[in-house]
């Protein structure tokens, strides 16, 4: 089991000027990112969307990197997206996946069948290029810039510790950074698009 | 006088690549096979199946994000499987994206017998989406209607393709 800002920090050297979409990460991503025109930080606009979201980025943006931090919950609840993704085989595309086993931010329920999914095994069957999966930090680190140099769709799974949240949402802190909208509009700004 | 099963797929095609649609984003049913058809074969088109049609809009979202230009092809089934992903991904993302619907069920007089089209234009309404009906292919224009309002109003915009069991299957 890794720590989300821990995988996030070992991941950011590495980034160049990929679009990262931060998903349930942001709260840490936020804090280390150092390119934040190119951080697309949606919240959670419907869960279940953000690989499908991600490709649909990919391919509209061919010669741009699309970095995704997925988490496992919102891909079982449409694991289908795989199979899409890997017709597709945007090769610009990095799809990691933050797997806590649980839906944390409704106090720790585990996912279906938590802790026996292989991922990157369904990942790899549906037709991504690569696939892999991290249980501990030092293997991700060795081969982080192998992963982001590869063609895609690369799947990366990662096994992480649960951040769990009891709190409802009304007490809740107030998500850090930007607005999803401002966050669409510097992007698009960056990469000037204006249709 | 309007007269049925006479929607032809190619105008249908025109009025979408008048403006200018890169992708179309899709999953198959029975109003738009021989349409899928001339699409698979236009160079300009690209493709993009989804195997369930809520993913439909998250695509279509972050393909308009990064300056394409989506239509979403599916039937009225589907889009009311989509609610909360329309919801989400595109009236929250302001997506201006017009959704073209095969209206299952669908009859002329106003009475049918499947609950997809009972409940089709009450699920529209519920969401706030306006919709405009194409029967046939003197009703094409108002696929343009469509694109205008959803690039005026940066939301989606529904064509509800009322003709399926003719025109497009030939």
């Amino acid at each position: 089991m890794m720590k989300m800002e821990e995988i996030l920090k070992v991941f950011a050297p590495h980034r160049g000027d990929a679009i990262v979409i931060s998903g349930r990460a942001n709260r840490h991503w936020d804090k280390i990112s150092t390119n934040k025109n190119r951080d697309l930080s949606l919240g959670d606009p419907a869960m279940g969307g953000h690989a499908s979201f991600a490709l649909g980025l990919a391919l509209a943006r061919p010669k741009n990197k699309v970095v995704l931090f997925d988490s496992e919950g919102d891909l079982q609840m449409s694991l289908s997206s795989l199979s899409m993704v890997a017709e597709q085989a945007p090769k610009n595309f990095v799809h990691f996946v933050l797997d806590n086993e649980c839906y944390a931010t409704t106090g720790g329920q585990p996912v279906p069948n938590a802790s026996k999914i292989a991922y990157d095994v369904i990942a790899k069957g549906c037709g991504y290029s690569s696939s892999y999966a991290y249980t501990n930090l030092e293997s991700f680190q060795v081969n982080v810039k192998r992963i982001m140099e590869e063609p895609g769709p690369v799947f990366v799974a990662m096994k992480i510790v649960p951040e769990i949240e009891n709190l409802p949402i009304g007490q809740r802190a107030p998500r850090l950074g930007k607005t999803k909208d401002q966050a669409v509009a510097d992007l698009r700004k960056e990469l000037g698009i204006n249709n | 006088m309007t007269t049925e099963g006479s929607l032809s797929p190619e105008i249908v095609l025109a009025e979408m690549k008048k403006h200018g649609i890169t992708h179309v984003v899709w999953l198959p049913d029975s109003e738009t096979n021989w349409l899928y058809t001339l699409m698979k074969a236009d160079p300009t088109i690209t493709l993009v199946p989804v195997p369930r049609e809520g993913l439909a809009f998250s695509c279509a979202a972050g393909l308009h994000i990064g300056g394409a230009k989506p239509v979403i092809l599916i039937q009225n089934t589907g889009l009311m499987e989509s609610g909360d992903s329309m919801r989400g991904w595109t009236m929250g993302m302001n997506i201006p994206v017009v959704l073209i619907v095969g209206y299952r069920g669908y009859t002329r007089h106003g009475v049918n017998k499947d609950t997809a089209a009972t409940y089709t234009e009450p699920f529209l309404n519920a969401f706030h989406i306006q919709y405009y009906l194409v029967e046939n292919s003197e009703d094409a224009p108002r696929i343009s209607v469509a694109f205008e309002e959803a690039k005026k109003f940066q939301r989606p915009v529904c064509i509800l393709v009322g003709d399926e069991y003719h025109g497009f299957n030939r």
